[in-house]
């Protein structure tokens, strides 16, 4: 078998450097037999090579359905990249509360909510609920720590109040809907909000939701974004940690 | 049903503690009649307005039952009931409803101002619109009775699909599609955040975030596109809407007048996961449902979201408490079995082993307790990641669930789930999906009984020994404080918090609402402080 060269990656199917990949789209044409030549055509602009339309399927409509497979002629040089991570050593629940209680000494307070127009409290409560997600108990749990959650569709206004009057060390931010960027949005209005009342400096702003990631998050000036799949354990040890940082 | 310890079917449920969960319920929602009667609130009033055809905005954009309603209630006079100034100015003014409201939006009438006109003239005014209007209601009932008559509709369980471009056009397109596809109802989600606005917003509307508003001109651009595709197909298409939320009786209006055939209608989902006030919400989850129960519309209710932040295990037997307590809300609203369709969804996590037989529990389980309602099966969602093969892996044993436990109403699982609202291909891939698992297993159900005293058998009796237990203990402390006390999904909500109080009033004597009266009569529901309807037996008449 061939080796790998990481400074030319690409796809592998059963052999190595294939490049074999598998598109699936739709066209807003009828499926006629043009339908699949411009299909075809498609992946070839994509980067494929030799593309070949497996399945294709009448929509309705006005609208056809295509399955293709194709070798991809693009590489990447994987000794290149750098991926923007939360950069934080993981602690379980026992340890992190043993870290606040022996470096901070005092409870790290934390509010969290979903913004705006957005009501889907699944990721806020994951986090910070009791019964926490994937085995794990959420931040509320956790002795050294002090939770609000504000739940669902609470105005950046809210949140800022409530976290300046709680004198939060943390505000955790979720946002699930992503249509048409309005989490973006939503987002920028939070940070520009804490800049304007002179208290972005005096928290740790964190943003959650299954489509955000950690340089989205960096971006629009927020410390950390957690995406799909993050445990309670990885956003305390995170804040604990931070939090040290800013207190030193 | 009487004379036998069992429920027949093939769990071999305990009939009798069945029959003391139902009673529990029935003394829950009954419990609460009298404050129901007591009181209404600022969109009964303009759900009241909407029946007498008052449609349309101010030149600020406010809509006109608002402008009306916020006229009435500035005057602390909400107590008496729309109708009754509304109708008092109606006769001083000589005016149709319509302009009526526009004048009033205007600032140029204060229905206060208008001096007391003879009660029997107003009285005649006001009813003699209402029976007309009513009338509008009854027709689209009827108008839906024949194309389904002429047309046919899909086979049980009707395959569900929803769509949620923002744009009601491009809603039309896939909707379209939808149908072309297979699917037999189309669902418009609602733009996030509309629950929470204490107005309906109004006209075509080409913008929202994860959904399209709900609006009546939206209602009816999609029934519109609903009838043509259904007649092209030979299939009559059902639209459903969000009949939830700060405007739940002003939507069931929209929906009655512009034939939608079913509505999200849950007597708690409000209180528990959208923060709305419980008095707000018991006020206006009647009369919104007495709407539906006289337009004919199949309500859906909203179990499934019990199952979204807790375990679908261990919250198994919520879900079915809240079907019974739903139940009963919906009958002494006039809803027939045949309208409620009561909601749960396949939501156990799918690395548990045995996990396929706890969800064919549950569902045979909801099946057999509710033998005549149209029962909606929620896809899983919880436990769907962004791995689109596995989804549609997993979408396909809900579908097998679905068919083989006889189901109602399907709403199609989407391999895409927690990616993006669905494409116009996952859609497609999901109607799919459904078509070949409920044709391949079309009459597995029938073949099949369970072992006796089997996994299957154990989980479903214990689930429903559960549920019982806390109906018994919900009727024990009554339903409010039972919400305070955080025994719906662990949330707390108190009677005073959440939005929408202010929007409660207290009925003043000589309250008059003509609707709620005339409706309550056709729909032979007993008045709201007598007992209430007989758990199984349902008033007769009508169509589904």
């Amino acid at each position: 078998m061939a080796e790998v060269d990481l400074t030319r990656l690409k796809p592998y199917g059963d052999t190595m450097n294939d490049g074999m990949v598998q598109v699936s789209f739709t066209l807003p044409v009828p499926l006629t037999p043009e339908a699949q030549e411009a299909a075809r055509l498609l992946a070839l602009r994509m980067g494929l090579d030799e593309p070949r339309v497996v399945e294709s399927r009448e929509l309705g409509m006005g609208f056809s359905f295509f399955i293709l497979y194709g070798a991809c002629r693009h590489t990447v040089d994987f000794t290149e990249i750098k991926a923007a991570k939360v950069d934080v050593e993981a602690m379980d629940m026992d340890e992190v509360n043993r870290f606040v209680r022996e470096k901070i000494g005092r409870r790290i307070t934390v509010v969290g909510a979903c913004i705006e127009t957005d009501a889907h409290t699944v990721g806020i409560d994951a986090i910070l609920n009791m019964k926490g997600f994937a085995g794990e108990y959420g931040l509320e749990r956790y002795p050294e720590f002090k939770v609000i959650n504000m739940g669902a569709q609470v105005p950046s206004e809210d949140l800022a109040a409530r976290a300046i009057t709680e004198k939060a060390d943390a505000i955790l931010v979720s946002q699930v809907v992503t249509q048409k960027n309005i989490h973006v949005t939503n987002l920028t209005k939070l940070v520009d909000l804490l800049e304007a009342e002179g208290v972005r400096d005096r928290v740790i702003l964190v943003v959650g939701g299954p489509r955000i990631s950690h340089e989205l998050a960096t971006e629009l000036g927020y410390d950390a974004g957690f995406g799909r799949g993050t445990v309670p354990s990885e956003v305390a040890s995170f804040l604990a940690r931070a939090l040290l940082r800013r207190l030193k | 049903m009487s004379g036998q310890s069992k429920l027949q079917g093939k769990l071999h449920l305990d009939e009798r503690r069945a029959d003391r969960a139902r009673a529990s319920a029935r003394r829950i929602a009954g419990e609460m009649a009298d404050f129901i009667e007591m009181h209404t609130t600022v969109t009964i009033e303009r759900a009241v307005l909407r029946l007498f055809g008052v449609d349309g905005v101010t030149d600020y954009d406010v809509p006109l039952p608002n402008a009306v309603v916020d006229q009435l209630k500035a005057a602390g006079k909400l107590g008496k009931g729309a109708a009754y100034y509304f109708g008092n100015a109606l006769v001083y003014h000589r005016l149709s409803p319509q302009t009526l409201a526009e004048e009033v939006g205007k600032g140029r009438i204060d229905l206060l101002a208008a001096p007391p006109q003879e009660p029997g003239a107003v009285r005649e005014a006001v009813y003699g619109l209402a029976r007309e209007q009513l009338g509008r209601i009854r027709a689209q009932r009827e108008t839906r009775r024949k194309a389904i008559a002429r047309l046919g509709q899909g086979r049980e369980p009707y395959l569900y699909v929803i769509v949620a471009t923002g744009n009601i056009y491009e809603d039309v397109v896939q909707a379209r599609a939808a149908a072309k596809q297979g699917a037999d109802i189309i669902a418009v989600i609602r733009s996030t955040g509309q629950s929470l606005l204490d107005y309906v917003p109004y006209g075509a509307t080409t913008e929202g975030f994860g959904g399209t508003y709900a609006t009546q001109e939206n209602f009816r651009i999609m029934r519109k596109a609903l009838d043509e595709v259904g007649k092209e197909i030979g299939r009559y298409i059902k639209l459903v809407n969000y009949c939830s939320g700060l405007c739940m009786p002003e939507i069931a209006v929209m929906g009655a007048f512009e034939r939608l055939d079913m509505m999200l209608n849950d007597a708690m989902y409000g209180i528990i996961f959208r923060d709305i006030n419980m008095q707000r919400t018991f006020v206006d989850q009647h009369f919104s449902r007495m709407i539906n129960a006289y337009a004919g519309v199949v309500i859906n209710t909203g179990e499934d979201n019990y199952l979204t932040t807790a375990d679908a295990v261990a919250a198994a037997h919520t879900v079915l408490a809240s079907q019974f307590i739903n139940e009963q809300f919906a009958l002494r609203a006039g809803l027939r079995e045949e309208q409620i369709g009561l909601g749960h969804a396949f939501e156990i996590d799918p690395d548990l082993e045995d996990g396929f037989l706890y969800e064919v529990a549950q569902a045979e389980m909801a099946r057999e307790i509710f033998p005549r309602a149209p029962l909606k099966y929620m896809p899983p969602t919880k436990h769907i990641t962004g791995d689109i093969f596995r989804a549609y892996l997993v979408n396909g044993l809900f579908n097998l669930a679905g068919v083989m436990t006889g189901q109602g109403i399907q709403l199609l699982g989407m391999l895409t789930e927690a990616i993006h609202t669905p494409f116009l291909q996952d859609r497609f891939l999901g109607v799919e999906n459904a078509k070949y698992v409920m044709n391949t297993a079309r009459r597995l159900g029938e073949e099949i009984t369970f072992r006796e005293g089997g996994i299957i058998q154990r989980r479903a009796a214990e689930v429903l020994e559960k549920a019982a237990a806390m109906l018994a203990e919900i009727e024990g402390i009554g339903l409010m404080p039972a919400i305070e006390r955080g025994m719906f999904a662990d949330t707390p909500r108190l009677r005073e918090g959440g939005k929408g109080l202010d929007g409660v009033a207290r009925q003043e004597p000589g309250y008059l609402n003509p609707f709620a009266e005339l409706m309550q009569r056709e729909l032979a529901i007993p008045g709201l402080n007598t007992p209430g309807p007989a758990g199984i037996s349902a008033p007769e008449g009508g169509d589904r």
